[in-house]
């Protein structure tokens, strides 16, 4: 690939990658992974004049897993490395899931989560099933320290509610609660390695056969990773059954805002809304009772 | 800037200063003379540039040569333990004819060599699901997973032989 013209900074710790991001002005760029920033790059999309990489800071990579603080996946643990953690697989499968169906194995041994999170993308793979769990980004920034719900942070395709000299430094989840399952299922053209078409992340709580809680959330079907809260409706309070999984499948279908674009068609995505938010729920279901 | 790196390709160490916008494969094929790494897509698609670093399969196309710094890479020059033998798995790519152009070759022996470090008796599926990340445009899939099952029994008996000694 052709690159040019940026310089390449690689500080030790987050303040002094959040003091370098403030002197060097709006058009430095953070980069965990870099396998979405320097595609960026090669097509123009961005000109950096500046990099600030992340892998440098220990401890930054850091997973961890536990019955009172939850999960926690550190700014640059890989994708490979979430989906192989065998913590997370036993306690958030859903987030091992979208991270092993993430791209290919070279990108998922060089790009992170909180990277996925951070591009953006409406059909982030990683967005889902954290926005399912009801996932916290910790950010830092020049004026200190803040939380920030995952589901107030996506503000449009490749836009986030990140101010500038801002860092994503994890993405925590709270411990699942007792017989809660959370899915993430989805939907492409070539199966594994290419962006998803649709993609659902579904968290369900059960007391007994009832639905106390649900979360829905779908992806690439709308300018950013979107909510389905009639679809969750339709579930909550209710007897758990595949023909409920249905109708809340036809809601969020109603719900969500698809496009045609090169991955596929609206009506195609239409369709499949209500087909994969189906599958989630009763998958979300199995995991939870 | 040019930045200064120690790089270590295939047991060699070099230093070298280089600009921080060029890719590992820009170094390697460009500085190093190492060819054998390709560059395809140059976008993480087909795996064609693909080389081990610090023992993981990565796309050079999309790693700066700084990240590079310090940390040990394996090219397909690298694979053979010596200028007389090849690697068991470059040899069931020849025999089992999963070679066909060629250009895909390289990335298709590291990414295979990826795969049996993290498991050696890999499935079918999980051979295919190994190589996702890359394309062969001649389309000889099915060797290729052959040629990768082939080799993995091949390593698996030969460290059973070291075992047993």
């Amino acid at each position: 690939m052709k690159q040019s013209g940026f310089e390449y900074y690689a500080p030790q710790s987050i303040p002094e990658a959040v003091d370098l991001l403030s002197n060097l002005g709006e058009n430095a760029f953070v980069m965990a992974g870099g396998t979405d920033l320097l595609i960026k790059k090669k097509h123009g999309m961005i000109t950096p004049d500046a990099v600030v990489a992340l892998k440098q800071i220990k401890g930054l990579d850091r997973i961890s897993v536990g019955p009172k603080k939850g999960l926690y996946i550190g700014a640059t643990a890989l994708l490979a490395d979430v989906a192989a953690n065998a913590g997370i697989r036993k306690n958030y499968p859903a987030v091992a899931d979208a991270a092993k169906n993430t791209a290919n194995v070279q990108i998922r041994n060089m790009g992170t989560v909180v990277g996925n999170l951070c591009n953006a993308s409406p059909s982030a793979d990683n967005a889902p099933s954290l926005l399912a769990l009801g996932a916290t980004l910790s950010i830092t920034g020049p004026q200190g320290e803040r939380s920030l719900a995952l589901e107030d942070f996506f503000t449009g395709p490749g836009l986030s509610a990140l101010k500038p000299a801002e860092i994503v430094t994890a993405v925590t989840v709270p411990p699942p609660l007792s017989n809660s399952g959370t899915a993430y299922v989805h939907l492409s053209a070539r199966g594994k390695v290419d962006c998803s078409a649709v993609c659902v992340g579904a968290h369900v709580a059960l007391k007994g056969r009832k639905v106390i809680k649900a979360r829905l959330f779908v992806g690439a079907c709308a300018p950013i990773p979107m909510r389905t809260p009639g679809a969750e409706k339709t579930v909550l309070g209710k007897i758990f059954t595949e023909k409920l999984a249905e109708n809340a499948g036809e809601v969020a279908s109603e719900e969500a805002l698809p496009i045609t674009d090169v991955r596929a068609t609206q009506d195609y995505r239409n369709s499949m809304v209500a087909v994969m938010t189906k599958r989630a729920l009763l998958l979300a279901h199995k995991r939870a009772v | 800037m040019k930045h200064d790196i120690q790089l270590t390709v295939n047991g060699d160490t070099y230093s070298l200063a280089i600009d921080p916008w060029r890719t590992l494969n820009q170094v390697l094929r460009e500085d190093l003379n190492l060819t054998g790494t390709k560059l395809g897509c140059g976008s993480g698609d087909c795996g064609a540039c693909t080389v081990i670093m610090d023992g993981r399969s990565v796309s050079s196309c999309l790693t700066l040569a700084v990240e590079a710094d310090r940390k040990e890479v394996l090219t397909v020059e690298g694979l053979a333990p010596s200028g007389e033998e090849l690697h068991p798995i470059q040899e069931a790519f020849i025999e089992k004819g999963a070679i066909q152009c060629g250009f895909c070759t390289p990335g298709m022996e590291l990414s295979a060599l990826h795969l049996l470090s993290q498991n050696p008796k890999p499935t079918e599926k999980e051979i295919r699901e190994g190589l996702s990340g890359n394309l062969c445009r001649c389309t000889g899939y099915n060797k290729i997973v052959e040629a990768i099952s082939v080799s993995a029994d091949r390593l698996n008996r030969k460290t059973s032989k070291r075992k047993s000694r």
